[in-house]
Order: C-alpha cells, then sequence, then structure tokens
C-alpha cells in the first residue's frame, strides 16, 4: 500500500513539475474567459449557453496531460521497472489514473468556480455544473491514461490522441449537457453510471495497452 | 550486503527460442546459473544479449522453451529509470520505496558508487558516466538475488568499473548472481561465459 501511495505521489509530483497540473487548468480558464469575446456580452445567452462551452472545454483540456502521461515513463524505463517488481499493468495505469485525478480532475474542479464567474453562469446552474464534472472528471481520467498508453511512441500521438478521445467523450458530454437542462435528475443518473463504467473499465483498457507497448 | 532470502536464488533458461520483429533472435538457447554465480553474456551486436536480459526478467515472452527464477531479480539496461528532475537522492528513494530497502542501505548503495557528492544533484545534469553509476546503485540498493547488467561497464571510467566490480564480487560472495552482458570481459572471475551466435547465421 505504501508503495502504491508512492507511485500515485509520483504522479501528482510529476504533473505539478511538467506543467500537467496549471496548463489544462489555464487552458480551461482561457476558453471560458474568450467565449464572451465572441458571443458578445449577452448575459441571457451566457446563462444558456455557459455550462455546455466549460463542459466542451473540460474535455478539450483531459488532451493536453496526453503526451506526458506514459510515453516518459516508458522511455525512460519506469514501467519495465514496475514490471520487474511485479506490478501488473492494471495496478500501475491505476495508479496512473488516480494520481490524474488529484493532478487534473480537482484542480479542474476548483478552477470551474473560477469559469463560471467568467462566464456568468448563473448561481443555481454551478451546484449542477459542479456535480456532473465530479462525475465524468474521473472517467475522462481513465480516458486520458488509455489513450496515452495505446498511443505512447507513435508518431502523432497528440493529434490520434484527440482523434480517439473525442469520439469516446461524446456520451459524457450528452449527459453531461442534459444535467444543466431544468430536469437534470435522468441525465444525472446516466451520467454516473456512464462514467462509473468507463472509470472502472479504464485500468483493464491502459493495463492491456501498456502491455501490448512493452518491447 | 543483505543475506540470501530461504531458498537460494537459481536460473533456468530451457531451450528457449525467440522471434522479434519476424527475425529468429535466440534459437535453442539453455543457461543454468546458480547462487554465486557470475555469468559473463557475449556476442555481436544484435545476438540477443539484452533479450536474454528482459527475458529472464519476465519483460518478455520466450516464444518456445521455458525460463524459471528463483530470487528476486534487478535489471539495469540503457534505461536509467531514475527521475530525471529529482536529485539522484529522492530518485534513488522512490526505488528504495518500493523495495522496502532503508534509508541506510540507499546510502550504502551511493558510497559503493561514490555518489555522495552528487547525491543532492539533479539526475539531468548527471554525465553519462554519473548516470551509469546511479543506474548501478539502483541495482544495488534493490537488495535483489538476481542482478541482470545490460553493457554496465559502458560510460564508466577505470575507478567506477572497479566500484562495479568490487560490488559484483561482494554480491555472488553472498549468494547472489551476476549476468553481466558485455563486449569487453569483466576483469573478475566469471563461472561461465556464454556466447550468443546470430541465429540466422546458423540457420
Amino acid at each position: 500500500m505504501k508503495a502504491f501511495a508512492a507511485l500515485v505521489a509520483r504522479e501528482v509530483r510529476l504533473a505539478w513539475t511538467g506543467g500537467g497540473l496549471w496548463l489544462p487548468v489555464v487552458f480551461y480558464l482561457a476558453v471560458a474567459t474568450l467565449f464572451p469575446f465572441v458571443t458578445g456580452p449577452d448575459k441571457a445567452l451566457l446563462a444558456r449557453t455557459g455550462g455546455g462551452i466549460l463542459w466542451i472545454a473540460a474535455l478539450l483540456a483531459t488532451l493536453l496531460p496526453i503526451e506526458r502521461l506514459i510515453l516518459p515513463d516508458r522511455q525512460a524505463g519506469i514501467l519495465d521497472q514496475l514490471a520487474l517488481r511485479g506490478w501488473s499493468d492494471e495496478l500501475v495505469a491505476t495508479a496512473k489514473i488516480i494520481g490524474q485525478i488529484f493532478a487534473f480532475a480537482l484542480p479542474l474542479l476548483l478552477a470551474t468556480v473560477v469559469g463560471s464567474a467568467l462566464i456568468g453562469l448563473p448561481e443555481t446552474q454551478l451546484g449542477t455544473l459542479l456535480l456532473g464534472l465530479a462525475l465524468a472528471l474521473p472517467a475522462l481520467s481513465g480516458l486520458s491514461v488509455t489513450i496515452a498508453a495505446l498511443t505512447a511512441g507513435l508518431s502523432g500521438a497528440s493529434a490520434l490522441g484527440g482523434l480517439l478521445l473525442v469520439p469516446i467523450t461524446i456520451p459524457l458530454l450528452i449527459f453531461g449537457a442534459g444535467t444543466l437542462s431544468e430536469n437534470p435528475g435522468n441525465a444525472m443518473q446516466l451520467l454516473a453510471a456512464t462514467a462509473l463504467a468507463i472509470t472502472a473499465l479504464s485500468p483493464f483498457a491502459a493495463g492491456a495497452a501498456l502491455r501490448a507497448g512493452r518491447t | 550486503m543483505s543475506s540470501r532470502q530461504a531458498s537460494l536464488p537459481s536460473i533456468n533458461v530451457d531451450n528457449v527460442a525467440v522471434i522479434r520483429g519476424n527475425r529468429l533472435v535466440l534459437r535453442g538457447l539453455s543457461v543454468t546459473a546458480r547462487s554465486g554465480d557470475i555469468i559473463w553474456v557475449r556476442g555481436a551486436n544484435g545476438c540477443g544479449k539484452s533479450t536474454l536480459l528482459r527475458l529472464i526478467a519476465g519483460l518478455l515472452y520466450a516464444t518456445a522453451g521455458s525460463i524459471k527464477t528463483e530470487g528476486r531479480i534487478a535489471l539495469a539496461d540503457e534505461n536509467l529509470a531514475l527521475d530525471a528532475n529529482l536529485t539522484v537522492e529522492k530518485a534513488l528513494m522512490f526505488w528504495a520505496d518500493m523495495d522496502g530497502a532503508s534509508a541506510e542501505e540507499r546510502r550504502a548503495a551511493l558510497a559503493d558508487m561514490d555518489l555522495q557528492g552528487l547525491a543532492q544533484v539533479p539526475v539531468r545534469f548527471l554525465s553519462t558516466g554519473q548516470r551509469k553509476r546511479a543506474c548501478i546503485a539502483r541495482v544495488l540498493a534493490s537488495k535483489a538475488d538476481i542482478w541482470l547488467l545490460d553493457e554496465p561497464y559502458n560510460g564508466l571510467d577505470s575507478a567506477s568499473c572497479a566500484r562495479l566490480d568490487q560490488a559484483i564480487t561482494a554480491h555472488t560472495a553472498t549468494g547472489g548472481i551476476v549476468l553481466v552482458a558485455a563486449h569487453q570481459p569483466p576483469s573478475i572471475n566469471v563461472a561461465h561465459s556464454l556466447i550468443l551466435d546470430r541465429p540466422e547465421a546458423n540457420a
């Protein structure tokens, strides 16, 4: 357990020192800041569309850390050394996903409070938006680690990662946007179920990708 | 040096063949190593020295044959496996935590490779030889029974080579096994010399 905690802590530390923490947050807030410039200062329009924009910004922010999640560890031999010590690839993937939740999902949730203020989101929607993102962000973390494992070492990995990630996240986006409606109950349940399934399956998919990539 | 575990370390590679990238890298290879053995694995470039070490480490699967090992394994290959932004001491601490090594054992490994003066230097600022020494210090601190060293002398000066030889001798004296894949012969007494041929040359 201590070793697992050390591995999770390493992931968080690497995110802090490697830009994996602040880059997605700055990107997320930049989108929230730029959006009103495009739509104009129409408060009603911003209130109606702002939540959806933050959802899309969150999905796109997921792409940013992908390149640093697996490839540097594979190139440095860290993954080999963990396998040598009997760590299953699924357990390594789980540690990376948990690290990503701490280093990416939690800061993005905090940034949502700032972003919603920038975009002029009604306070009544903020709670729903935060709950929806809190459900979806662990799944997005799982997907980013899985796609990082699948594309590590491939040429054009970041573009390929985007092409893979965006279609997979469509159900999360649809249900997430649904939670911003007047009756969010059903959409929230579907979002929770989808996010849970993705989060639970991600370690296995990422683990298989890590194993397949070993040379 | 720690004493060996209850069951003595051993390596049994039996009639192994490996195909990688549609190329037969190893064919009909058998190796046996017992507690206290030092084996020098040698051969031309591409003959499968690193492949053999990775097979024994369990990082690759054999196409045919079987590999059985007893004891914990440590591998030092071309990959440093140390976080570049951390100091040498902290980078080693990560693996020491993974291996359950004490701070004393970590310090001893640093001292064995004459790295005390570089302990607080970030790994990314080390020279090639210093990186190699840090990589070997990781193996020393691992408390593993079997050391798999791939080209461990590359980049080391003569004093560092002597330190490595000393560490290998001390490890095998306490019952450990060391496989050294290298072009140049180690200056220590080796139990066996395993010469690998390119399988396609004999096919």
